[in-house]
């Protein structure tokens, strides 16, 4: 299987698989962050579960770390050798008459997420390192010792609105990318059904609403704090 | 009609090449493409100059001869047919015509709008037949039953001419849907299937050395295609492709 991910379908294969795992990650992380808004102490159960879950944190974390850079990196090799693959470029190209935008500039979508998760990462995911592996702290707590810690981490987070402002672009690079990743990771895959209407219908609500809800915490957190 | 050329001339694959403007005038709108560059070629003759060189043969959109990428797209602006079947009613008097050669590392320039697609043939001398060996107790094909829906399937699979326009319109030069058609043609048939695995694979790993690039989905193939061959034909090359390792 070794020569099977160097060739160009096993790389296709592995994309898409990395995805898949990047669109269920994103689905749960939704599920999560709008607890946020209906309920703070669901909120803060669920990711205090999520933070310290042994599971969770030493399985599913460095996959998704793995997954996340695998993407990424792939998809920066991909392109390279795709652009090699043309090296005389056309003095007047119509993509627009035969595919979309989207799919024809996963790069830049895909670069407009990489820098939105560097900003998310410093916002959230090394001080949360930092508070349970370097200082040692897994309570969860705050300071005073008054309860959880997450929610008012989250909404601190949301008071500034170039904050807010980056992170509404950043989803929605992220809804152009899933408009045409999430077809294309099954059409990857080698799916018959793709071919269907309802998966098809199911990929471009995935595409809209995932993103649109995570506008809809960051707004709401700004709005109302 | 009138209209204005931009050609891209290149005398050699050694040499450079640079886009050249050119006038054509009552050009009738009932003309093929190919019609229009023969009027153009004439003129340049009388003129003393050196004629463009093109692609072509049938001129009935069946052999995949003509390339050529115009205003943009391979073939032209029209949908489901080759350059040949290109008729000029589908531009308007005075208009600008960009004509390139359909371009790819793995389809190098000849000369002028002529390129070398020998990569295909390649590709299908890896595995793109069935060997028929004639033991003297072969069994007669039509002897072996087939669905209908298989069947037309393969049959879509086996109208792909290898002219390149996937490869000409896909922004990574992939030749995906060209490999896909011509692995489903056989995946498809009983007779394909004993040589399934080594076909797919010896396949993919001549597309791979030839220089192509990697299919990302845009889906330009599908609707640049002049015989309409479908995106499920690269599906179907991948799934065997996946089998075919799992086996291994």
């Amino acid at each position: 299987m070794g020569r099977f991910f160097k060739s160009s379908i096993g790389r296709k294969y592995a994309m898409a698989l990395s995805a898949f795992f990047l669109m269920f990650f994103l689905l749960q992380h939704f599920a999560i962050n709008i607890l946020s808004v209906f309920s703070p102490d669901a909120f803060n159960e669920a990711s205090h579960f999520m933070g310290t879950f042994w599971a969770v944190q030493y399985v599913l974390q460095p996959i998704l770390i793995f997954g996340v850079v695998y993407h990424f990196v792939m998809g920066f090799i991909l392109e390279a050798k795709n652009r090699g693959a043309r090296v005389k470029k056309y003095a007047k190209n119509n993509g627009a008459a035969n595919s979309s935008w989207m799919s024809r500039n996963m790069i830049y979508s895909g670069l407009a997420i990489l820098a939105f998760l560097v900003l998310h990462f410093i916002d959230f995911w090394i001080p949360e390192i930092n508070t349970k592996y370097i200082q040692g702290d897994m309570s969860g707590l705050l300071g005073d010792g008054d309860g959880f810690r997450y929610y008012e981490e989250l909404v601190h987070k949301f008071v500034n609105p170039l904050r807010v402002g980056a992170y509404v672009a950043a989803f929605i690079f992220l809804s152009l990318h899933l408009m045409h990743g999430f077809s294309s990771a099954f059409q990857s895959a080698g799916a018959t059904s793709m071919r269907k209407e309802k998966l098809q219908l199911f990929g471009k609500a995935y595409a809209i609403l995932i993103p649109l809800g995570f506008i809809f915490i960051a707004l709401f957190h700004h709005f109302n704090h | 009609m009138n209209l204005t050329l931009k050609i891209w001339r290149q005398p050699n694959a050694q040499t450079k090449g640079k886009m050249v403007d050119y006038k054509v005038t009552e050009i009738s709108e009932h003309m093929s493409f190919l019609e229009m560059m023969d009027v153009l070629n004439e003129q340049l003759i009388n003129k003393g100059e050196e004629p463009v060189a093109f692609d072509h043969d049938c001129r009935e959109g069946i052999c995949g001869m003509c390339s050529m990428f115009i205003n943009g797209e391979a073939h032209g602006p029209d949908r489901g047919v080759t350059t040949c079947q290109l008729h000029m009613r589908m531009f308007k008097d005075g208009d600008t015509i960009t004509i390139e050669p359909f371009r790819a590392k793995a389809f190098p320039v000849i000369k002028d709008l002529v390129v070398d697609r020998s990569s295909f043939d390649r590709i299908q001398h890896a595995g793109g037949y069935i060997s028929v060996n004639t033991s003297g107790n072969t069994q007669d094909a039509n002897a072996i039953p087939i669905s209908k829906h298989a069947a037309d399937e393969a049959m879509d699979a086996a109208t792909c001419i290898g002219c390149g326009a996937c490869v000409a319109s896909c922004k990574n030069a992939s030749a995906m849907l060209f490999v896909g058609a011509k692995v489903s043609q056989y995946a498809l048939l009983p007779q394909g299937r004993i040589e399934a695995v080594d076909r797919v694979k010896n396949m993919v790993a001549q597309m791979d050395l030839e220089g192509f690039g990697n299919c990302s989905n845009t889906g330009a193939c599908e609707i640049e295609c002049p015989k309409g061959i479908s995106l499920e034909n690269i599906a179907r090359m991948n799934r065997e492709y996946l089998m075919a390792n799992v086996k291994d």
